[in-house]
């Protein structure tokens, strides 16, 4: 947590720009690259490298197998991909399954949250607990869940039959729709993620100071009123990083409906159609050129974040 | 605080050590110490599996260890089940430049694609004769590209008609005579049966429509060796419109079966198996052990012909499947390779590989064999070898990979398919290839 620190000092130095460097500061700044510098040039390294070269990739129609057939051809790559539909057809898929799980991940993260923070006594068992669907596999969990929907093996249907007294139809094939498939793949995610999204904000409950709910509660406040005019503002910030990483990890699901349904019924995310393009199908231009504009759309959905509902990811702390 | 090492993290440092060790020697070079060349086997998965006493590869692997005397130790790894997995396990090693990669079983369906990329070591000119003599010729069609050898026939697969004798004597359908796909349906709707055939959104289905379209006398690919830009497709044509039309009858008349849509090599061949819907099948010879082993009590009843006709009055061209086998470019010992290659497919072991497995072999010798004329009885074994001779490989293109996926996705749901199918299918394929289409 030390970075948090710095950083939340260093914040209010930035500032004043013109300020004139003592010895010290210049000299922990000189350390501070020292420290840091190696690993800073590791990264760029590892990271823009790799991204500059899948830019220039996806300019090309290349086939790994077809060498020879290598040929520039601009734009055409994105003109392609962002006029096909089976990329808008991905797009909503991926984007149904995002919105979907966020909005149930942060209504039972947050009950959890909630419940974690009042209770003292078995408090860490019930933390750990609560993470163990977070620690299984994805793989691992994605097979328990497609195992439990169909028809031959699994157990939701009797369970569906048995509450509706019958009404369920007991050969419900949970994976022969679209809709339906892409709602056990989202259970399967929210019951797998919730508790990393509870632990992120029970981060952020605990940073609430009580003595103002206390206040409130003086003052006559109901629960509900403590909950939105005191304890959700105080915590907005944990909460925004919260959805913010829920968000974007979201967005690149693959796991869960490459093991459930492997695309079939048009339940392809955006990801299975990079896969599919660049180790599939080999055709690294293509496929390049799909992986780049999954790389803007992270960019786009997480400038809205940071801009739009100003999140600051350097400090939880004011 | 001075930190100590903990004993956890000294535990921890160890553990990485041993298992980034225990890494670099399963990298490690293809020769032992002792002076023998290991040669490492991609095998697909066969009826033999990783038991080297049950008549597979892999006990082709250990024999031809022992026939080498110590030149060479052939040693085998199971590729995964699915073609496509193995596509993509092979084509990652190939392009990676793994030396070894010394011998491979390919299915023919992305053996040229992979000697189009230059990922083969070339044929010693000298073993070309041995590698093609007495072989079918589709195996030999399956293992050229551009005219050359490009890897060594190992088994030939085809489909052949499978019927039921009372079936067909009920529907007044003579089957001494060569029969078409019309006479199949009518024979199959006036007996109230099913004829099963593969449709499902999988290469399967792949096979099928390219044996209707070489039945009626039209290629899928007119120029197979040409590039991506240059290739001319046959679809959009009368033999296209024919398989269209063969296909949306079996699927619209309800012959194929109620989930025709999703029905694969074991659907197909339950559907022969079921009580009221048992007639027709089209499917690979390995039919005949699994309905012996699955102690069906009309065996005698049981019959097998040639695949049938998709126009009257034109010769079949039955589907072609197989292995071949192929030797990596970045293989360190090439030459033993194909040694090894030249003993994996002699006589002796095809007999061996075809009576176990049931593949059978590419060589036409091995087909009057007595063990496995009695392991494929009644003449099958000579159907067998005259549907390979006949038989017509899928186009043999390095693009068709992309093609089969494009064409059974035009094609799905079969009860969907029509006249405009072949030509709206003969557009997104070349859309795809040339990159103005997604896959």
């Amino acid at each position: 947590m030390t970075s948090v620190v710095e950083n939340a000092k260093e914040t209010p130095a930035r500032k004043k720009p013109k300020a004139v460097l003592s010895d010290r500061a210049r000299s922990e700044r000189a350390l501070g690259w020292r420290l840091a510098g190696p690993a800073f040039f590791v990264m760029l390294f590892v990271t823009l490298w790799p991204i500059g070269d899948a830019i220039w990739l996806s300019l090309f129609n290349y086939r790994l197998t077809d060498p020879a057939g290598r040929k520039f051809v601009w734009f055409q790559n994105y003109v392609t991909a962002l006029s096909d539909p089976l990329f808008w057809q991905t797009f909503v898929t991926t984007f149904a399954i995002v919105i979907f799980t966020l909005i149930f991940e942060l209504i039972f993260g947050f009950a959890i949250a909630l419940v974690m923070n009042k209770i003292v006594v078995p408090r860490k068992t019930l933390r750990t607990i609560v993470l163990i669907p977070y620690a299984i596999i994805t793989v691992v969990s994605a097979f328990s869940w497609r195992y439990a929907a169909e028809i031959d093996t699994g157990f939701f249907n009797h369970w569906l039959n048995w509450i509706t007294v019958g009404g369920f139809p007991l050969d419900y094939n949970w994976f022969g729709g679209r809709w339906s498939s892409l709602f056990i793949i989202s259970m399967s995610e929210i019951w797998k993620t919730t508790p990393f999204m509870s632990l992120l904000l029970l981060a952020g409950l605990a940073q609430v100071d009580s003595s103002m709910e206390e206040a409130a509660q003086v003052d006559g406040a109901t629960w509900w009123q403590r909950l939105y005019k005191v304890v959700l503002p105080n915590m907005k910030a944990a909460l925004m990083v919260a959805v913010l990483f829920r968000t974007l990890d979201a967005i690149r699901i693959y796991d869960n409906p490459y093991v459930m349904t492997g695309g079939a019924n048009e339940t392809m995310s955006l990801s299975m159609l990079v896969s599919n393009e660049t180790i599939t199908r080999v055709e690294i231009g293509m496929g390049s050129a799909l992986s780049v504009i999954l790389f803007i759309i992270v960019l786009i959905v997480a400038a809205i974040f940071v801009r739009g509902f100003k999140v600051d990811l350097t400090g939880g702390n004011k | 605080m001075q930190r100590r090492k903990s004993p956890r993290s000294v535990a921890g440092a160890a553990v990485l050590a041993l298992v980034a060790s225990g890494a670099l020697a399963a990298c490690g070079g293809s020769s032992s110490a002792a002076g023998t060349p290991t040669l490492t086997w991609y095998i697909n998965p066969d009826g033999g599996g990783s038991d080297p006493t049950k008549g597979g590869q892999a006990q082709i692997a250990l024999e031809c260890t022992k026939a080498a005397q110590g030149r060479y130790r052939i040693n085998f790894q199971q590729l995964p089940n699915s073609a496509s997995d193995q596509r993509t396990q092979l084509l990652r090693r190939l392009a990676a430049g793994d030396s070894n990669m010394d011998l491979m079983s390919v299915d023919p369906a992305f053996n040229t694609e992979f000697a189009a990329a230059g990922y083969y070591a070339p044929v010693p000119q000298k073993m070309v004769k041995q590698f093609t003599q007495d072989r079918v010729q589709s195996s030999i069609d399956a293992s050229k590209y551009k005219g050359k050898l490009i890897s060594v026939p190992f088994w030939a697969n085809t489909q052949v008609l499978w019927y039921r004798k009372s079936v067909a004597k009920q529907a007044g359908l003579d089957m001494t005579k060569p029969v078409t796909w019309d006479q199949l349906i009518a024979a199959a709707q006036k007996s109230k049966t099913d004829i099963g055939v593969q449709a499902a959104l999988y290469e399967g289905y792949s096979v099928w429509i390219n044996a209707l379209i070489e039945g009626a006398g039209g290629h899928i690919v007119k120029n197979p060796n040409a590039t991506y830009e240059s290739i001319q497709l046959g679809l959009d044509s009368a033999a296209g419109k024919a398989a269209a039309a063969v296909i949306a009858k079996v699927a619209k008349t309800g012959t194929g079966g109620p989930a025709v849509g999703s029905s694969q090599e074991t659907q197909s061949l339950n559907l022969f198996q079921g009580k009221k819907t048992s007639g027709f099948l089209v499917n690979w010879p390995y039919v005949y052990a699994a309905l012996k082993s699955a102690k069906v009590p009309w065996l005698d009843d049981v019959g097998w012909t040639m695949y049938p006709r998709t126009v009257d009055g034109k010769p079949s061209t039955p589907p072609f499947g197989g292995i071949e086998i192929a030797v990596g470019k970045d293989s360190n010992h090439p030459d033993l390779a194909y040694d090894a290659a030249s003993c994996i497919t002699n006589e002796e072991h095809q007999v061996l590989y075809m009576v176990s497995t049931g593949n059978p072999a590419s060589r036409k010798q091995a087909f009057s064999d007595p063990k496995v004329t009695k392991a494929f009885p009644g003449g099958l074994a000579a159907l067998i070898r005259d549907s390979l001779d006949k038989a017509a490989t899928r186009p043999l293109s390095p693009y068709w990979g992309d093609m089969s996926t494009a064409l059974q996705q035009r094609f799905s749901p079969p009860d969907a398919v029509g006249p405009n199918t072949p030509a709206a299918a003969q557009k997104f394929i070349l859309d795809v290839l040339n990159g103005k289409a997604l896959l």
